[in-house]
Order: structure tokens, then C-alpha cells, then sequence
């Protein structure tokens, strides 16, 4: 009884990969096996709890409900994508660690990825809104309060950038919707 | 002088390498290992006939498939009873792997080992077991009827039962003016962390020595065990815990079938097997808590002072007793809060069912017991038509009445002495920031608007750090790098930070300069774990004194190299130097170099120690007798007796008419463990807390069948609140230094979830007018509740709780 594999390319991060797997191989178990990137993380394997969520072609993704097969041709990001390739964190990373948006921080990554996408749509959200955001990522550790506070701070932090950054505010589409 | 670190809302060190990918967890680890599945019990109970592998002998890339017949000596017995005590009559506690019986849905029966997971799980598919069904038993109701019993052998399934009394309650309670009853009922939750248990095991066949990973609460009692069972010495054994997500205390069993089958299979194969556990083996394998109905009987006077107090307890144990019976006892122990009881008399049965474990889950049975206590204040108010925070109030122990022996027993074997609290203060703390006594007021205007609201009290006192002890080490590199270790281990308390803060005061180092190691047996073998809200207060104070005994160390090597006297002597920003000269000192790196006498010299920094350099002290050895090489402390600290945090929480619910629709429009909490080691940490672990607490209250339960199939066991299934869900907390501080510990700490990992069903309950009872006796309450039970109520199935509360003594039917 053997299983039939597939060569399958993955554009991740930025970077070419290829990998050897089985056509029911998970996106999710892909890139943390195949590929190494363990900082995407699994908590459910059905797609509730959000922990596995990856950017495909910019939108969040549960990448424990796709197949790896699937994903070629697409572009990924995960957590390990989220810095500048200079180290410099993202302003979603950054604004975590300010306000304590982590504990355990297994589901973070999940976050990181939902909230980084978020922001590109919605760059002033209301404290309202910054709840719903975040509101299909499960967290055991933080009750989401500070999670929440991390969302409208990495909102601060990116109009703080774009309003420094040369072109002024409009650099990150920010005040859009002042 | 440098800033003080302690007390200071620092930011985490350890978010650098988890918010970028690069944390360390369990299943990171061992991408060339082999991975374990596991055939389980489909059935609450029954009796394995036969197990069938051919089927999954044809599978590719299949490694091994054992069974109970497969080991042999410690590890073909019983595991062991963690916790031993005299009220247990009859301790069971599974196999490995099952024997003969299997005692709830989820146990493990057969173990594969293949080339990866989805190999595994195929084989476990294809491997068929035989089972003669037996009669489940699952609810305390079945239990205690004892009509089916768990354990072939026992007539009942009664595992345990205590007694502890002070004074005589029952005739207190006779005698006394006022008298009521309650019964309450609480049901099944767990701790869910969103990473599930895992282990990874390396044997390394020509050293004989076992390397386990495992994300686990305790590293030096995974060790101790898998050695005993595995028949290797403790030296031949490390473990190591990687980066843990989350525990909440379900960690803290071991070991558990898994923690054993992965080593043991690792050294049979040589080769490195790990097994992650997946959701839905979390629900229904690990372990769950809470379940407990309660009979209480009050007797008190008219200022509604308690009399007597005694206490019925029936607590659903699950099918095996491996961690004893410390929640019930820290049920019947923490149950008295701030509060003074009178004679008190509590009685438990502990009572095996055909279901999960019951271990400790953040509270570890004090959320039952500030049930049981607050929901008879509450009753008592409204008996008396009394205001609830005044009866509280009637009741509390003073700040001058401490040390405080309550008399009994606590959970650690030793006496239950509050060692500080201030609880007049946090009442009025709390009753100042959720605005208590104009609520009336309030609530009044939203009932003219046709709305329902209510607000609840709740008060407890916690237990935490208890002993018996925990180490620390710290060493000075000579680059004057500061490394920490304790033994215990962390999921994401932050102790990596709250560490380095307080050994950055005590050295005087700066933080950026301090690495810590938790739950490395390598580093510290002598630990006990992380549970019962002790890291900081345990290891936090262990690494303060070894902290002292290296400082000591330093500034008398260079006292001597300085030539002044170590009094005159004062540690800033890694440098020693003598107080009010800064120009004269030398750095701790240098100091460190000195502490090591050398032979030969490594690089610029280490020949400052060489034996030709320097003024020697021909009289003396170069290291004195009492001495010994190297810049290091370590000490270890272990307490009297447990210290006592307390906090109150108020609440104000809104109830929806029409629906029953809980919603909560303010969470506040008044919090006292002692001094903040990091105020940042401490109101993450009250946020995360409460949010557990108001997912108790509101939302989650285990749901098993009567055939004893739990039928949540998914997070579509479970309700486990998302941001949602969870209210904003609003938090105030009081700080009753502990005189037990040298830092003044006490404990804050638990405190948020403990009085979330009491205080929920109590508020909802105030929005609608008839007693809460049941938690958790979902909307459709209210609904249900309200129409009992209205037909007149349940009795209109006698009193009113509001100031104004106005009746709430
Ligand atoms: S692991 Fe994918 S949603 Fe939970
Ligand atoms: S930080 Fe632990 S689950 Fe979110």
C-alpha cells in the first residue's frame, strides 16, 4: 500500500520551494515539515481555532484546510514573512510585544497574520472593529484584551510610519477613512 | 543608580523569538522522528477481547504496533498515584497501555509508530479491537448511586472520602437563629490550551542516556517517573521543555500513557519517536475539572455572621485517581475565602466515573468552593433582606487578625494559615470601581426602560506558591553574561522576564545582559513544577537568593582586587565599584575571571587568573577550602507554608427579556498577590483568567452522553469564547506584602478564573429575581429557568439585595 506523490512548488515567503508529498498532505503540516516553518502552528486541524492561518495571495487562510498541492501557484506568507527582510518587525509584530498581546503565544502567529492583513483594509479601526478583527482567532491565554489593544496600536504605528515615510500619509493608505 | 526592574511593567524578552516563527514548541521539534498514533477506547467501558494489527501490517512506511502485552516489568503495571493521602480508599490509576479494561472513551489501547502522522493514523484505522461492552457510568448522580461501578472490585465507586471539622457545625447550626440550605451544582470544563500535550523522545543507545522533550508543567517529575518506569537511573534521563502553549494545569499530570509509550518506543527502536497530540485526543484523553454537586447548610445570625457551616461534596474524579485528590481538598479548604465560618464542617466523596480524568485546571477546585461560599452570602443577604457586600463584610477576617489559622488542612499537608490580606480594603476598592452602591439606581432606570440588569459580588482567598521548594542558579560568565536557571517550567507567565527583572535588581546587571532557563533538568535538576500560581513566588524567590549569594561571592573577590572593603562596595550596571568612587571597580566579567584560578590562559580576558600573573597569597590555596571555582549562587527556597493572595470581582450583567441572552457590560476586579514582580504580566495572567472564568460561567462544559461519549470534542462543538465573548476587564491593585518570602510575593497565575461562576451567577440571580444554583448557564437554561419560575417552580428570592430593601419579585 503506497501512496501516490507529487512534486509540488510553493512560492513562501518570498522564496521557491519544492517539495515531495501525498496529494492529502496539509498546507499547514507543509510548511511546517516539509518546509521548516514551524511558526505556523496547528491547535485544531478544522479550522476553528485560526492558529495555522497563512496569507495566500495577501488574504488570511487556514492553512489546515487547504492541501499543499493546492497552494502552488499562489503567493504565501507566514509569520517568517512578516518582518522587513532587514529584521526590522512588522508594525503588527512590534505592537504585540508593546502591549503584552502574547502569552503562551502559540496562537500568535495566527493573529500576526489575520491582523497584518486586516490593517492593509482597515488602517484606523475603532476599538469595535479592532475586536471583530481578531474575532475568529481563538486565544486561551490572554482573554484578547491586550490582543486588542495591539490591533489599534499597530494602527497607530503604521500611520506613525506612513506619516514619516517620504509621500507622507497616503505611503500606507492610511487616514482613508478620516 | 539603576532603575529598579521589580515592579516595573517591563516588556517580555521572550515575545522577540515568538512573534517572528521562532519559537521553540513540542511539535517544532524532531523533524526526523518517528510518529506515534494511538488506537483508543471507543467505549466508556468495556473489556478488551482481542486486538487484530494484520490489518495494518501492509501499511508503508508502518514502523511498530505495541500493546499491553508488549511491556514488561514498571511499565506493564499501574501508573503511579501522584499524590498519595490517607482519605483515598482506592486509588486506580490506568495503564500505558490498557491491560484487560478500558474506563473511558479515549484511553489508550494500541500505540503505532510509522514513518510520519498521517502513516500512523492510517495503521491505527486498520488495527481492529475487540470489545465486550460493559455499563458506563458518568454523571455524580450515577456515581453515587453506585447502582454500576467503574472498578471491577469495588462495590462502590467511592475513591476517596474525607472529613475535616472545626468546632462542632452541626450543633452550631442547630442553635443558630437563622438556618439554609443550598444546592448547587457545577459542571465539566477543562483548560484546553491551544497547544495539546506532545512528547519527543532521543535515545541515545552507546551514551544509554534518554533525552525527553516534553511540553509538560514539570520537568523534574517527567523525569523521575519515566525513569522508574523505564528502569534507567536519573542521570541517564534529561528532560527538556521546549517552548510550552499554554497548560492551565492539565500539564502538570504526568506521566501520562503517552509520556512513557514515546521514550520507551524510542529506546526499543533507537530510534526518535514523537507523538503531538491532536484536538480531539485533547478533549476526550487529557483531562478535564470542575464537576461537583454541593449540599450546604448555613446556620447564622441576624447581622448575617455565619455560625456554622457545613459542607456536602460529591466530585466526579473521572475513571482513574493519578493526581489524588487535591481538588476537592483545595475545594473544601479554599472555600472559606476571607471569611471567618464558625464551626465548619466539610465532607467529601470523591467518585470515579466512566469519563476523562479530573485533574487540576487553573483553580484547581477553588472556583467550586467560592461557588459554594459566595452563593450562601448571597443567600444569606437575601434571607436577611441585607445588602450582599455588607454581609460579606460581617464575615471577613481583619488585616490585624492576621496570620489567620483557619485550622484545617490545606492542600501542601500543612496548616491553612493566611499569612496577610487586607479584605475590608478590596471591598472597598471594589465596591468603588463597579460603583456598588449607586447600582441601585441603575438598575431601577433600566427596568423602567424595560431592561434587565444586575450586578454580582464575589470575594476569594487563593493558596499559591506552595512548597515543597524550587532552586535556582545563577551564574556570571566572564563576559559578563548573566545565566539564570530554575527548575520549574513556563507557558507563557512570562517567567523568563519576571526572573531577569528581580536577579537585575539583586546583581545589579542590567536585563539585556541576563539570559533564564526554566524546565531543564540539565540546568536544575531539583524542581517540583509550575502549578498553584508558585513560579514567581517560588522560583522568583529561589533565584533572589541565589542571586545574593552571588553577589556576596563577587564583592569579596573584588574587595580583594580592589583593596577596599566589600561593604564599601556596590554593583551598578555590571560593574563593581566602590560606593561614592565610581572611577575604582572592575567589571563583574573580570571578577568572574578572578573567581576561576587558571593554569592556562584562553584569551586576553582569562589571563588575569593565570597562576604567573598577579599578586598571590602564598598562604593560602587558590581556592580557599570553603570556596569554590567560578562566579555562581545557587540557593534554594522553601516556604513555611503556602501564602494567600485575595481578590473580588464585581460584575454587571445584562439580561436579554425576550431571548435570555447573557451579556456582561462591566468585569471588574480588585486583585492582591503581594508585590507586582511585573504589573504588565500580572494583569495578562487576571485578563486570561477572567476570560476562563466567564467561559466556566457561561459557556463551556463537556458534554458527555449517558453512554459516556462526549459530544463536544471539537472547538465547533465546545464553546470556547473568542474575543467576542470576553468582556473588558477593569482592574485595581492592592498590595499585602507576603511576610513569607523575600520578595513579598504571592501567587497570580489563577486568581482571574476563580470567582467567575459565583460572581456571573450572583449577578444574573440580581437581573432576574430567583436564585442561580447551576452553572455554567447558557441562554436557553435561563429561558427555561424563567418559565419555571413564572409557573411557580421556583421560589421568588425572599429578600432584596438592593440598599433599599425593595423586593426584586
Ligand atoms: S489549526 Fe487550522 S484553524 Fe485551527
Ligand atoms: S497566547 Fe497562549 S493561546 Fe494565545
Amino acid at each position: 500500500m503506497s501512496e501516490e506523490l507529487h512534486e509540488i512548488r510553493l512560492r513562501v515567503n518570498g522564496a521557491e520551494h519544492t517539495a515531495t508529498v501525498p496529494a492529502r498532505r496539509l498546507l499547514s503540516d507543509c510548511l511546517r515539515q516539509d518546509l521548516g516553518l514551524t511558526g505556523t502552528h496547528v491547535g485544531c486541524e478544522h479550522g476553528v481555532c485560526g492558529a495555522c492561518t497563512v496569507r495566500v495571495d495577501g488574504r488570511p487562510t487556514r492553512s489546515c484546510l487547504m492541501f499543499a498541492v493546492s497552494a502552488q501557484g499562489h503567493e504565501i506568507t507566514t509569520v517568517e514573512g512578516l518582518a522587513e527582510p532587514d529584521g526590522t518587525l512588522h508594525p503588527v509584530q512590534r505592537a504585540f510585544r508593546e502591549c503584552h498581546g502574547l502569552q503562551c503565544g502559540f496562537c500568535t502567529p495566527g493573529f500576526l497574520t489575520v491582523v497584518s492583513a486586516y490593517l492593509e483594509d482597515n488602517p484606523d479601526p475603532t476599538e469595535e472593529e479592532a475586536r471583530e478583527a481578531v474575532g475568529g482567532n481563538l486565544c486561551r491565554c490572554t482573554g484578547y484584551q491586550n490582543i486588542v489593544k495591539a490591533v489599534l496600536r499597530a494602527a497607530e504605528i503604521r500611520r506613525e510610519e506612513a506619516a514619516a515615510a517620504p509621500g507622507g500619509e497616503r505611503a500606507a493608505g492610511a487616514g482613508e477613512r478620516r | 543608580m539603576a532603575t529598579r526592574m521589580f515592579g516595573m511593567p517591563v516588556q517580555r524578552t521572550e515575545d522577540e523569538r515568538l512573534i517572528t516563527g521562532k519559537g521553540g514548541y513540542l511539535d517544532d521539534l524532531g523533524a526526523g522522528a518517528y510518529a506515534a498514533a494511538f488506537v483508543r477506547s471507543p467505549h466508556a467501558h468495556a473489556r478488551v477481547r482481542d486486538i487484530d494489527v494484520t490489518g495494518a501490517l501492509d501499511v508503508e512506511g508502518l514502523v511498530a504496533v505495541y500493546t499491553h502485552e508488549d511491556l514488561s516489568g514498571p511499565m506493564a503495571e499501574p501508573l503511579p498515584l501522584l499524590i498519595p493521602h490517607p482519605a483515598i480508599l482506592d486509588g486506580r490509576t490506568p495503564y500505558a497501555l490498557a491491560k484487560e479494561y478500558v474506563h473511558y472513551v479515549g484511553e489508550p489501547v494500541v500505540m503505532v509508530v510509522a514513518r510520519d502522522r498521517y502513516v500512523a493514523e492510517d495503521a491505527v484505522g486498520r488495527i481492529a479491537v475487540d470489545y465486550e461492552t460493559l455499563d458506563p457510568v458518568v454523571g455524580i448522580e450515577a456515581a453515587a448511586r453506585a447502582e454500576r461501578v467503574v472498578h471491577a472490585g469495588m462495590s462502590d465507586n467511592v475513591a476517596a472520602h474525607l472529613v475535616q471539622e472545626v468546632g462542632d457545625a452541626r450543633a452550631a447550626i442547630a442553635a443558630a437563629p437563622n438556618r439554609i440550605e443550598l444546592d448547587l451544582d457545577i459542571e465539566r470544563s477543562a483548560c484546553t490550551p491551544m497547544e495539546g500535550r506532545g512528547v519527543y523522545a532521543r535515545w541515545d543507545g552507546r551514551d544509554a542516556m534518554l533525552r525527553l522533550y516534553s511540553s509538560t508543567q514539570t520537568a523534574s517529575g517527567v523525569r523521575a517517573a519515566v525513569a522508574a518506569k523505564l528502569g534507567l537511573q536519573l542521570g541517564q534521563v534529561e528532560v527538556v521543555v521546549p517552548d510550552v502553549g499554554g497548560g492551565f494545569g492539565v500539564k502538570i499530570v504526568h506521566p501520562w500513557p503517552e509520556e512513557l509509550m514515546v521514550p520507551w518506543a524510542a529506546r526499543a527502536l533507537g530510534h526518535e519517536v514523537k507523538w503531538a497530540e491532536d484536538r480531539r485526543e485533547h478533549f476526550t484523553a487529557a483531562a478535564h475539572e470542575r464537576a461537583q454537586r454541593q449540599h450546604v447548610t448555613v446556620g447564622f445570625d441576624d447581622e448575617g455572621r455565619l455560625l456554622g457551616l457545613d459542607v456536602d461534596i460529591l466530585h466526579d474524579n473521572g475513571a482513574y485517581l493519578p493526581y489524588g485528590i487535591i481538588v476537592p481538598i483545595v475545594t473544601s479548604t479554599q472555600l472559606l475565602g476571607p471569611y471567618k465560618p464558625g464551626a465548619y464542617r466539610v465532607e467529601f466523596r470523591s467518585l470515579y466515573t466512566t469519563t476523562a480524568i479530573v485533574t487540576p485546571y487553573r483553580g484547581a477546585g477553588r472556583p467550586q468552593g467560592v461557588f459554594a461560599m459566595e452563593r450562601t452570602m448571597d443567600a444569606i443577604a437575601a434571607h436577611l433582606g441585607m445588602d450582599r457586600a455588607d454581609v460579606r463584610a460581617a464575615n471577613f477576617i481583619q488585616p490585624e487578625e492576621m496570620p489567620y489559622d483557619q485550622g484545617l488542612l490545606f492542600q501542601d499537608g500543612r496548616p491553612l494559615i493566611y499569612d496577610s490580606g487586607d479584605y475590608p480594603a478590596s471591598l472597598e476598592k471594589i465596591k468603588k470601581l463597579v460603583g456598588w452602591d449607586d447600582f441601585t439606581a441603575y438598575r431601577d432606570a433600566a427596568r423602567a426602560e424595560g431592561r434587565k440588569v444586575g450586578i454580582g459580588l464575589a470575594c476569594y482567598v487563593e493558596g499559591t506558591g506552595p512548597g515543597p521548594y524550587e532552586g535556582g542558579h545563577v551564574q556570571v560568565e566572564t563576559s559578563g553574561k548573566v545565566r539564570v536557571a530554575t527548575g520549574l517550567t513556563t507557558q507563557g507567565q512570562g517567567h523568563q522576564t519576571a526572573l531577569a527583572q528581580i536577579v537585575a535588581d539583586e546583581l545589579g546587571v542590567p536585563m539585556s545582559d541576563i539570559s533564564v532557563t526554566t524546565g531543564d533538568t540539565r540546568r536544575m535538576p531539583y524542581s517540583v513544577g509550575t502549578f498553584a500560581s508558585r513560579g514567581a513566588v517560588m522560583s522568583g524567590s529561589a533565584v533572589a537568593l541565589a542571586a545574593r549569594r552571588l553577589k556576596e561571592k563577587a564583592l569579596r573577590i573584588a574587595a580583594d582586587a580592589l583593596e577596599a572593603d566589600a561593604e564599601d562596595l556596590e554593583i551598578v550596571d555590571g560593574r563593581v565599584q566602590v560606593r561614592g568612587t565610581p572611577s575604582a571597580g572592575i567589571e563583574l566579567g573580570t571578577v568572574a575571571v578572578l573567581s576561576n584560578p587558571l593554569r592556562y590562559a584562553f584569551d586576553e580576558a582569562s589571563k588575569a587568573a593565570t597562576q604567573f600573573t598577579g599578586a598571590a597569597d602564598y598562604t593560602r590555596p587558590p581556592v580557599a577550602a570553603d570556596d569554590e571555582p567560578g562566579l555562581e549562587g545557587t540557593d534554594f527556597y522553601s516556604p513555611l507554608r503556602s501564602t494567600f493572595a485575595s481578590g473580588m470581582h464585581a460584575v454587571v450583567v445584562e439580561t436579554d427579556p425576550e431571548t435570555a441572552e447573557i451579556r456582561i457590560l462591566r468585569y471588574c476586579v480588585v486583585h492582591d498577590c503581594g508585590k507586582l514582580v511585573n504589573p504588565l504580566i500580572v494583569e495578562g495572567q487576571v485578563h486570561g483568567g477572567v476570560a476562563q472564568g466567564v467561559a466556566g460561567a457561561l459557556y463551556e462544559r463537556m458534554e458527555y452522553d449517558s453512554g459516556g461519549q462526549l459530544l463536544n470534542a471539537s472547538f465547533m462543538d465546545f464553546l470556547m469564547p473568542y474575543a467576542s465573548e470576553v468582556p473588558k476587564v477593569e482592574i485595581d491593585h492592592l498590595e499585602t506584602p507576603s511576610p513569607l518570602n523575600p520578595l513579598g510575593i504571592k501567587g497570580a497565575g489563577e486568581a482571574g478564573v476563580i470567582p467567575g461562576a459565583a460572581v456571573i451567577a450572583a449577578a444574573v440571580e440580581d437581573a432576574e429575581g430567583f436564585a442561580i444554583t447551576r452553572m455554567p448557564v447558557s441562554p436557553s437554561e435561563l429561558f427555561h429557568l424563567r418559565r419555571r419560575f413564572d409557573k411557580g417552580g421556583i421560589a421568588p428570592l425572599p429578600g432584596a439585595y438592593s440598599r433599599t430593601g425593595e423586593a426584586n419579585a
